[in-house]
């Protein structure tokens, strides 16, 4: 405050004191006058005896000011007065510079959003989620990651454990809502008591379910997202204890979750209570994604070991039916492997997202090298100006401040312009990046950004400062005062320091171009993999529900979704339709289990874990998977409750040994269900995206005799259907396909329209996303490398002009002289390509997970990308060489 | 004679630090002054055994004034010229006050020294 008060009162100081002292001369002058001495004379003797007037006034006017700082103004006035001289050069640097910076800095604000932020729950260090593994459960990791919690766990969780406040299990899900508007389907998500809880995040309105919710025998009431409140309801607070039929059940709205609230990464509308029945449950039924909140003090260790206990407990406590050994699962040897939630809910990307920060790193590092390869030659245009200088007494670190204060500009004049880089490159990122990158709503540009920015923009400031500081001011041997102009060639000392600049340029380049090759490499071999289906842009794809409260008997579900295929096998330009529980990537939770094998004890007794799918006939020929043998279902085998199964080839050659043995072979699910025939074999499907393992699939009919044995059948009540035309994703045939669904029933709500393309392209978000960052990080690396070999052999041609002058004068030919500037290029390239081999070999093993299908030491890569380089730095050097051998030697010689 | 901070004359002795500063405080208790008043005021009260450089006093006046022992404000000199008043604030009173204080423990001490050389 004083300080802002002090500058701006400083003029009238100033002021008061001239006037002080030049009345205090008159006055003594009037003295000397009165005295009897004349007045010039008087004049001159006041003057003399004040003494020295601006001497006076220069140290009163320090009682005003801060010399360090204004001495430094001084400088700053001065580094911004040259820059201003030199507008190429200050443009060219601000550009890299912003480009870098901003790119470093919307680069850290997602890792500051999606890694660094804490989770958007109050005291989210003590929430975690309840991650199980299951080791020796075979073919689970096939198709799951981890064991998933099963209703009856979580109740015995609830009942006894010791070390939660909360714990709670939840499933995503879809809802119909009828009796609003059109019926609708909606994300809803099914949750037991202590979800809430656990997150602890208020309602907007009305209240949290409760444990009243939960009853099994009543209506519990829902709760509402804040979008699906705006959207549906207009935010009408009046909602709150309204009345809307949720899969044709009458339900009141309890109350509205407020904006941005998540269930982990999952966006609902709506929130269903569980209301599992403990009379009711089976050991199993692993569907269930449990989370809780640790008492405070207690550690995820101690959790883990109070589950492992409880695990004990569940399988004391519950049974899979009257003749099944509930310690069956010992043999799957569930391990808790508990995780903060945080870690849950950012997984793999995290891989991703510091390969992209390293990456940009790297390339922040080139820019450096690049500007500080720019104040190099700035440098040394002053080197006499420094001479003289220093000879004149200017202490060294004076003449550092002032070069370290002119790229300390440079610096954060370049971070502001890279805030504006990383605002405009945030909005792009947050469009163009993958919609599944967790927390992507979190990200921003905020405090802790700005400080990232301000603090990167004066390192490298400081960076790229200090090596001609280092050159200029604090060379040991010190630069001869009016030396090196005439010496002609002897710069070669000074030559060395960008040499050593390029070689780190070219090494840095060479490493990040090999990253991006190597995921072009990996993008590439997830194209060719064949997914189990074809044409996916012609893939039309809907999901459709059917719940129990709108139909109640299975054989009329599947009628009802069977008079729906042939509605939509009708819509012009539809070749060929079918449904099925599930198509790849489509995320839906997937059913699985073990199968037993007619006469083969062995599986009998430790069966696999498969993944399961139902389809109707017509689906495979729809989705352009192929029959390899054997035949298709027929609605025939579906009402005729014909025990038949169709087999992915994968699961065909393990039990069997090839496709077509495996044809009339028999399997099952329970030992109470009939034996289902093998009618047929088809390709293995990529269920889970293009670079994940090729799960073991069993393909069932979507209605048949379940557990409960013969006279029971359960059905499939949420399918996708698929649709072949050409017409896949066009505004036309969605209307139609709506109005197929209503002319069977006018509650079905459709939903999920999207194409298949879209859904698989969404599956490979996260390599093509990783791949055009790395992409983009490699052009401009490759771009700042040539730069940078050009910059110096145009600097060396500008200073041997007297070399290349003699040269050609002795007869030298021009083809030599520019092979002499080339192959000193390809020299320092050389150098830069075998450490830049080295530091690639050690860091692409870091981003192993992200490959596919390639090594981090492919040998194509590592063969082209080198050469390449060295292509581009022969091209780099050949312009400044073909000048060289244009040089008149006469006006060379002339020339000083 | 004692000259107040930077000797012009070798011959003339400084006074110790903060010395100045006393004197033209407790000058400005007496009454508001300007520059050159101060000077003359130090030297007649001293009777000429105390000599004001020009060369000093203004840095020390706007060193007090940032300090905010004083006030300055527009005025006319004793010939009607314009000229700056200078004041003594709340603050600068305080300060005087423990100044002198200080000083005269010193002056004490001194004296009893002196009094055990000489006898």
């Amino acid at each position: 405050m004083r300080l802002l008060h002090s500058l701006f009162g400083r003029r009238r100081r100033y002021d008061d004191l001239a006037i002080s002292i030049a009345e205090h001369i008159a006055e003594r002058t009037d003295e000397f006058v009165e005295g009897g001495m004349p007045r010039a004379q008087a004049e001159v003797a006041a003057r003399r005896e004040f003494g020295n007037v601006t001497l006076t006034q220069e140290r009163s006017r320090e009682a005003w000011q801060w010399p360090a700082l204004e001495s430094i103004l001084a400088d700053l006035k001065f580094a911004f007065r040259r820059l201003r001289k030199s507008p190429g050069f200050a443009v060219t640097v601000l550009l890299t510079l912003a480009i870098g910076i901003g790119a470093n800095t919307t680069v850290f604000s997602v890792v500051n959003g999606v890694l660094l932020k804490p989770l958007p729950y109050p005291e989210p260090e003590r929430l975690i989620t309840l991650r199980l593994n299951a080791p020796g459960a075979p073919g689970l990791a096939e198709f799951r990651d981890e064991l998933r919690m099963s209703p009856s766990m979580y109740l015995t969780f609830a009942a006894h454990n010791s070390v939660f406040q909360s714990v709670g299990v939840w499933q995503a899900g879809t809802a119909s809502i009828t009796g609003i508007a059109q019926p609708e389907q909606v994300d809803a998500a099914l949750i037991t008591d202590g979800i809430l809880q656990t997150f602890n995040v208020p309602p907007v309105a009305g209240q949290w379910l409760t444990a009243a919710d939960q009853d099994p025998h009543a209506n519990g009431r829902v709760m509402l997202s804040y979008g699906y409140w705006q959207r549906r309801f207009g935010g009408d607070p009046g909602v709150v204890g309204r009345t809307i039929s949720v899969d044709s059940q009458p339900r009141q709205i309890a109350g509205v979750m407020p904006r941005g609230f998540k269930i982990l990464n999952y966006d609902f509308d709506l929130l269903i209570p569980a209301a599992f029945d403990p009379v009711k449950q089976m050991l199993g039924g692993f569907g269930y994604r449990g989370i809780a909140r640790l008492r405070p003090g207690m550690t995820i260790s101690q959790a883990n070991a109070d589950a492992a206990r409880l695990l004990h407990v569940w399988m004391d406590s519950w049974t899979n039916g009257p003749k099944s050994d509930p310690h069956f699962y010992l043999k799957w040897q569930i391990t808790p492997a508990f995780q903060p939630m945080k870690d849950a809910m950012v997984g793999s990307v995290a891989n991703v997202v510091w390969v992209v920060m390293g990456t940009i790193g790297v390339v922040m590092l080139i820019v450096c090298t690049n500007v500080a390869n720019l104040l190099l030659v700035r440098a040394d245009a002053r080197r006499q100006e420094l001479q003289v200088r220093a000879a004149l007494g200017a202490g060294r670190w004076r003449v550092a401040r002032e070069l370290l204060l002119e790229s300390l500009t440079l610096g954060l004049l370049g971070g502001a312009a890279g805030m504006v880089v990383a605002w405009a490159g945030l909005r792009l990122l947050t469009t163009v990046g993958p919609s599944n990158l967790p927390r992507l709503s979190e990200i921003s540009l905020d405090a802790r950004s700005i400080v990232f920015t301000l603090m990167l923009s004066v390192l490298c400031g400081l960076l790229f400062g200090f090596i001609p500081v280092l050159r200029y001011v604090f060379s040991p041997q010190g630069v001869p005062l009016l030396g090196g102009a005439r010496t002609s060639s002897a710069s070669r000392e000074r030559q060395r320091g960008r040499d050593v600049l390029v070689v780190a340029q070219v090494g840095m380049a060479l490493v990040l171009l090999i990253c991006a090759v190597l995921m072009i490499r990996t993008f590439q071999a997830m194209l060719n993999v064949d997914p189990g289906f074809s044409g996916p842009k012609s893939l039309q794809i809907m999901r459709l529900s059917i719940p129990e409260t709108l139909v109640h008997d299975p054989v009329a579900v599947v009628r009802m979704q069977n008079s729906v295929l042939d509605k939509l096998a009708a819509i012009p330009g539809v070749s060929s339709v079918g449904f099925t529980a599930s198509v790849p990537t489509s995320g839906a939770e997937p059913n699985w289990n073990g199968i037993y094998i007619e006469g083969n004890n062995d599986h009998a007794e430790d069966p696999s874990l498969r993944l399961f799918n139902y389809v109707s006939p017509g689906y495979f020929r729809t989705a352009g998977t192929k029959i390899v043998t054997g035949r298709d279902f027929e609605w025939a085998d579906v009402y005729g409750f014909r025990p038949v199964g169709i087999l992915s080839e994968g699961l065909a050659r393990e039990l069997w040994g090839s496709p077509r043995a495996a044809i009339g072979k028999h399997f099952t699910e329970w030992p109470s269900m009939p034996w289902h025939e093998v009618i047929g074999v088809v390709q293995d499907v990529r269920e889970n995206g293009a670079d994940q393992i090729v799960p073991a699939t069993v393909y069932w009919p979507s209605v048949m005799h379940d557990i409960y044995g013969p006279g029971s059948f359960e059905a499939r009540r949420s399918l996708f259907f698929a649709l072949r035309t050409n017409r896949a994703g066009t505004q036309p045939l969605i209307n139609e396909l709506q109005q197929a669904v209503w002319s069977v029933n006018t509650n079905l709500p459709v939903a999920g329209i999207t194409t298949m393309q879209d859904l698989y392209g969404d599956s490979m978000a996260r390599t093509s996303f990783t791949l055009v960052m790395l992409a983009i990080a490699g052009a401009m690396a490759l771009a700042l490398g040539v730069l940078g070999i050009y910059g110096v052999i145009s600097y060396a041609v500008s200073q041997r002009t007297r070399e290349i002058g003699i040269r050609m004068a002795l007869g030298a030919k021009k083809s030599e002289l520019k092979w002499m500037f080339v192959r000193s290029a390809l020299l320092l390239t050389a150098v830069g390509v075998a450490i830049g081999i080295a530091a690639a070999a050690a860091v692409t093993h870091l981003m192993k997970s992200l490959l596919f299908n390639i090594s981090p030491l492919d040998p194509l890569t590592y063969i082209t990308v080198p050469l390449a380089l060295a292509a581009a730095a022969a091209f780099a050097s050949y312009l400044p060489a073909r000048r060289a051998a244009a040089i008149d030697p006469v006006e060379a010689l002339r020339a000083e | 004679m004692y000259s107040l901070f930077m000797a012009k004359n070798p011959e003339h002795r400084d006074l110790f630090p903060g010395a100045l500063e006393v004197m033209v405080l407790q000058s400005l208790r007496y009454k508001p002054m300007h520059g050159y008043a101060l000077v003359k005021h130090i030297k007649q009260v001293s009777e000429n055994l105390l000599q004001v450089e020009e060369g000093s006093l203004y840095p020390a006046l706007q060193r007090m004034l940032r300090e905010g022992w004083l006030e300055s404000e527009p005025g006319t000199s004793a010939k009607g010229r314009p000229t700056r008043i200078y004041r003594l604030t709340e603050a600068g009173l305080r300060h005087l006050d423990r100044e002198v204080v200080s000083f005269e423990k010193m002056f004490a001490g001194i004296t009893r020294v002196l009094a055990i050389a000489g006898s």
